[in-house]
């Protein structure tokens, strides 16, 4: 049915849009092939797929609203340290523990969400450093409480449910960081296809235009950073209750500027964009930093510069051209 | 006499020493087409932005009907109704023509702040969105992203979005500027068969639209308006046709 038709029905069309493709059910499969084949991988595959949630998070400010940031780790670091603040001092928890960690990480996002919505480009760019780095020195300073560089030790996480206790070998870890993922994905695929995923991608194509159909885009951005900093905050917790830690390097310059990375080698504004580049990254680490412990950066580097040269909308932006001029061809 | 649906008092700005808009007097009657004319730098665009709040005025007043806009933010003025379009395309490249109208629609109906139901589920803002885009004939290639637009096509599309807002008052900034001039007399036909509920002040530099379309012409030079009256009387004006029309121009 084309728009020539005369029987276009342009609802019909957009909801056609946000239909499920097959190929996401696959996905999400496999997501559960870990279990059978790699089950000596399973605290890695719990780890990207904390990493993945991350990313997810920075792509709702990112990709879909294009509000750059450098100091992303800082609500990553805040959901860690608030859950394993929690465990520590008598609550483990773990869904409590989630929930704490992103509502204090929403927390901070609402309050910074002010000035964010103020200003565009490199200067969110070193405002969001600022911010991050700040907040990283706080940490390390007030070892009282977080242990400084030393990290939070004493995390003691109760069973899952009251049933599933975190094992050494990363079922539990796995299982529950994937359920999260998954959880916090369909309330993202959700906003996404939703009349404020409309008006986030408005913002990102153009923000002068945004207030000349009436649209407050301030308020818009201020809500979109809360969210995005909540679920940073939900990563960041099941990192410190899976691995029964938090460094210091929760809150990095370091976890800022990767999450960049996944989510441009993935693409961003893509839905699973930070998934894609998630499970590239982690998995080159944990290959390459067993040959060169030193330089396995370098090897991201390359694949990169390769991505942005040849693919300038992601590993998933190129696969979706490829597959658009397959269709092109076939019809 | 009833209300103006748009008065301007005393609007004020300068940058510095330039001064871009001096004492500028304004009254657009309800249902009126008004042309806003000038040569360039004249400060017509920079009106149209002290109008619509993207520019801070240094003193004045700007009210639509019997309100005092003067002081609301830029997408406030809009919800009451006080709407623009832009000289140099001002679309959203990646989204669709339908896509880029229920945006406005969403935001006038005040449904885009809601994130937990999926946007097919108001189908009439996009039953309507799909209505404005098939009145300005753009229905066959609505689902096409802006980009891909032919430019005539996307100047279209500036009108369509201003139209999803709902305006009182309609400010047209060169609508049919680097269009060709046959499709450029077809552009301001469909102006022209807008609802007279709208109120129309248009820039434009095509003297004879502005003579076909315009009830009144209002001439701005140098950030003053320089005179204001039928287009008879600024044809026969001879102030007008020195500093403006100049003697290639026969009206």
């Amino acid at each position: 049915m084309t728009p020539a038709s005369p029987a276009f029905a342009p609802q019909a069309y957009l909801q056609a849009q946000t239909r499920w493709h097959a190929i996401e059910l696959v996905f999400w499969l496999s997501c559960l092939l870990p279990f059978v084949l790699f089950p000596n991988y399973l605290v890695l595959a719990s780890q990207i797929a904390i990493t993945a949630l991350f990313a997810l998070s920075l792509d709702l400010i990112l990709g879909y609203a294009g509000i750059v940031s450098l100091g992303h780790a800082a609500f990553f670091g805040l959901g860690a340290y608030s859950a394993g603040l929690l465990a520590k001092h008598g609550w483990g928890e773990p869904l409590s523990g989630l929930v704490l960690g992103a509502l204090v990480a929403a927390f901070v996002g609402y309050v910074s969400s002010f000035v964010i919505a103020r200003f565009r480009h490199l200067t969110l760019i070193m405002i969001t450093l600022g911010f991050g780095l700040l907040l990283h020195e706080l940490a390390n300073k007030a070892h009282w409480l977080t242990g400084g560089a030393d990290g939070l030790q004493g995390v003691r996480m109760w069973p899952l449910l009251g049933t599933f206790t975190f094992d050494l070998w990363g079922y539990t870890a796995y299982a529950y960081s994937l359920l999260v993922l998954f959880a916090v994905f369909l309330v993202t695929r959700r906003l996404i296809n939703s009349p404020f995923g409309l008006s986030l991608r408005g913002i990102r194509e153009n923000p002068v235009r945004m207030p000349a159909i009436g649209a407050p885009s301030a308020a818009h951005i201020r809500k979109i950073y809360t969210l995005s900093a909540a679920i940073a905050g939900i990563a960041g917790a099941l990192l410190a209750q899976t691995t029964e830690t938090v460094s210091l390097e929760t809150l990095s310059f370091q976890r800022s500027a990767d999450v960049l990375v996944i989510l441009v080698l993935g693409g961003a504004g893509r839905l699973y964009g930070g998934f894609v580049g998630a499970i590239i990254f982690m998995v080159a680490r944990d290959r390459f930093s067993g040959v060169t412990p030193q330089y396995w950066y370098f090897g991201i580097g390359v694949l990169l510069i390769a991505v942005v040269m040849f693919l300038p909308n992601g590993i998933l932006g190129g696969l979706a051209r490829l597959a658009a001029s397959w269709r092109s061809k076939a019809t | 006499m009833t209300t103006p649906a748009l008065t301007v008092h005393g609007l004020n700005k300068s940058f510095g020493s330039l001064v871009v808009a001096n004492d500028i007097e304004l009254a657009l009657p309800q249902g009126e087409r008004h042309a806003l004319i000038g040569p360039n730098g004249a400060g017509k665009t920079t009106l149209i932005n002290l109008m619509t709040g993207m520019l801070t005025p240094d003193g004045g007043q700007i009210l639509l009907g019997d309100a005092d806009i003067s002081r609301l933010p830029p997408d406030l003025r809009v919800k009451r109704g006080l709407v623009r379009t832009f000289q140099i395309n001002s679309l959203f490249p990646h989204l669709s023509a339908l896509e880029a109208v229920t945006l406005a629609i969403g935001e006038r109906r005040g449904i885009a702040p809601t994130w937990w139901r999926a946007l097919p589920v108001y189908r009439d803002a996009i039953e309507e969105a799909y209505a404005i885009l098939v009145s300005l004939r753009l229905g066959h290639v609505c689902t096409r992203p802006t980009r891909e637009l032919a430019y005539g096509q996307q100047r279209l599309l500036e009108i369509a979005l201003a139209l999803a807002t709902r305006p009182h008052v309609l400010l047209l900034d060169e609508p049919a500027a680097g269009v060709p001039r046959d499709e450029s007399a077809e552009l301001f036909s469909a102006i022209a068969g807008l609802s007279k509920d709208i109120s129309i002040l248009f820039i434009e530099h095509d003297m004879n639209v502005v003579f076909r379309f315009a009830s009144r012409i209002i001439v701005m030079v140098g950030g003053r308006i320089l005179v204001e009256g039928t287009p008879a009387e600024i044809a026969a004006d001879r102030q007008v046709r020195e500093v403006y029309l100049g003697k290639r121009h026969h009206v």
